[in-house]
């Protein structure tokens, strides 16, 4: 009989999830799952990382664990912890491969599949936020994981863009995809929003400015801010370091860290 | 161990057992029907060269590579050129071109291409949408039949070169694209990378991906390769190649790297406003970079001749 009482789901202890979308790839999707993650790590929350991105799973090395093992347990798959404290977690398809460098060719199908065990299967424990990082599009991974995700009631959806329109017009349709598939959007983040030369102090936007900004005012959805190009998060990116520690006075630490004080004063409205 | 969706032993090997995807792999539903495969090869015939620009990575300048490899090879008025958009979710092309709102009409022959110059025609799913705001929110086999009908459907009359525009990846698009385009001949991929680990690492996989269905790389484009401070002329690396760029990842792989090009603002202007960035920058040095690149495409493809002795 004991065999028939109904598993307490691996997601019953995660309190907020929440999704990081784009239409466009390239734009700082995982970039900007690894720094609100960091972010919400130093205001005391732990934080897991689910990253559905099959063919270009980014997320392990951000962390600087891309040579991880993930482990099996009772409930499942048990996730990567980034370090001792293990108030970061991780999953990703990053670490079940073999050889890194070798491609996951998948048809949708199989991706399907595995996304809905990577909902399922992972036992997560106790996280005050688990965020979801996507590939580009708006297509097998992205319906599947909101179906999957479903019945857990997710927080909401953060989109993230550049500034130019060729960008815009992507985000564009990952908006309707949030309004069809009933996804709230908690926002739009403009990331890559100008370059100020280290050397000279001379503001360039290589990828133009405003287009996010705008898009958030068209679509009546918050603006959560312009995140600038900032060669010292990148190379905290290839490294796998803590930007948010080690960088306060950086150019792009500021918008960051609002973006997670605007989502932490979503959710303590949310349960107030 | 998977044998590969696209192997002989699809479906049948015992590592299949279980896999949501047996089925589909065993029954062969991914790769096109004889009959089909003749349609293609037929309306495929009078294409010279085919060139893939893929990536493994989202945002390295796809979409703007194929957008000027097309405008490149166009300048030569007695080449016909075709530029084939096969990003379902977000065609990039129609902006590029400057031909945003445009729509695909119908003739006795076919879908016909939409033409920016009289040499130069373009296909996309974008222009099937009738808003900006339309999402095509589709699972891969719908988007594999698009593909289908881009490459049976469209009359493009006699090309000398098709560009094959791709998202970011190595799923169904890119299976798909490879198994219908084998009814023709592909000269090559152009790969496109930006100089960072984080871009690198997907691009490795592509590579990984461009040899198991046995396509040739033509070779690699290192975009946003650097920037210079247009006041004060110093050079920041705001992508670093911090496990040394696709320099050291070509050595490594023993593929070509056909040029690196710096970021320029007014590439994505004008992406942005559909004008050809070659013609509106013609001394910025990303000009030259990619003037270079294409010249080195097209000397490759001239040098291919395998295509004439293919056995139609």
């Amino acid at each position: 009989l004991l065999s028939f009482l109904p598993e307490r789901s691996n997601l019953a202890g995660v309190r907020h999830i929440l999704l990081v979308l784009s239409g466009k790839g390239g734009v700082g999707k995982s970039t900007i799952s690894t720094e609100l993650a960091l972010s919400l790590r130093h205001s005391g929350k732990k934080v897991g990382i689910l990253d559905v991105d099959l063919c270009g799973p980014s997320i392990p090395r951000m962390f600087r664990v891309q040579d991880s093992d993930v482990h099996q347990c009772d409930s499942g798959w048990v996730p990567v912890f980034v370090d001792q404290d293990k108030s970061i977690s991780l999953m990703s398809i990053g670490f079940l491969l073999e050889k890194p460098d070798d491609a996951v060719v998948w048809r949708g199908p199989k991706k399907n599949a595995l996304i809905k065990q990577f909902v399922a299967d992972v036992a997560w424990g106790d996280l005050d936020f688990l965020i979801v990082d996507t590939p580009p599009g708006t297509s097998d991974e992205h319906i599947s994981t909101v179906e999957a995700l479903r019945p857990y009631k997710p927080l909401g959806a953060i989109l993230v863009t550049t500034p130019q329109a060729v960008s815009v017009g992507d985000v564009r349709r990952e908006l309707t995809f949030c309004k069809k598939t009933g996804l709230r959007v908690l926002g739009i983040v403009e990331n890559m929003s100008g370059f100020v030369c280290p050397h000279c102090s001379e503001c360039t936007n290589i990828f133009s400015k405003g287009g996010g900004e705008e898009l958030a005012k068209y679509a009546g959805v918050p603006f959560l801010g312009c995140v600038p190009l900032d060669p010292q998060l990148s190379q905290s990116l290839e490294e796998g370091r803590d930007f948010i520690q080690e960088f306060p006075k950086s150019s792009a630490f500021p918008a960051l860290a609002s973006i997670a004080q605007q989502i932490l004063d979503g959710t303590s409205q949310q349960s107030s | 161990d998977c044998p590969g969706t696209g192997s002989a032993q699809a479906g049948r090997a015992a590592a299949c057992q279980g896999c949501p995807n047996r089925r589909l792999c065993a029954t062969g539903g991914a790769a096109p029907d004889p009959a089909e495969a003749a349609e293609l090869r037929e309306r495929l015939r009078s294409v010279k060269h085919t060139i893939l620009v893929l990536s493994g990575k989202g945002g390295v300048g796809k979409s703007t590579f194929s957008a000027l490899l097309a405008h490149g090879l166009a300048a030569d008025e007695a080449k016909q050129v075709a530029l084939l958009d096969i990003d379902i979710c977000g065609p990039s092309i129609p902006k590029m071109m400057g031909l945003e709102g445009e729509q695909v009409h119908q003739s006795g022959s076919g879908w016909s291409p939409v033409y920016v110059e009289e040499n130069l025609g373009v296909m996309s799913v974008g222009f099937l949408l009738s808003s900006p705001d339309d999402a095509v929110i589709w699972r891969g086999p719908k988007k594999n039949g698009l593909i289908k009908q881009f490459l049976r459907d469209v009359d493009w009359g006699e090309i000398d070169y098709l560009i094959v525009d791709t998202p970011p990846g190595t799923s169904d698009e890119h299976l798909s694209i490879v198994q219908y385009l084998s009814a023709t001949h592909i000269d090559g991929a152009v790969i496109i990378t930006t100089p960072q680990e984080v871009s690198l690492q997907d691009v490795r996989k592509e590579i990984n991906f461009c040899q198991k269905v046995k396509l040739p790389i033509i070779g690699v484009v290192e975009n946003m390769s650097g920037f210079i401070c247009p006041k004060c002329k110093n050079e920041s690396q705001i992508f670093p190649p911090t496990t040394g760029g696709a320099e050291k990842m070509c050595q490594n792989l023993n593929v070509s790297l056909l040029g690196k090009v710096p970021l320029d603002p007014q590439i994505g202007k004008s992406c942005d406003k559909g004008q050809s960035f070659l013609s509106e920058a013609p001394e910025s040095p990303a000009t030259s970079s990619y003037r270079n690149i294409i010249q080195r495409i097209q000397e490759y493809c001239d040098q291919d001749h395998s295509h004439e002795e293919k056995i139609i």
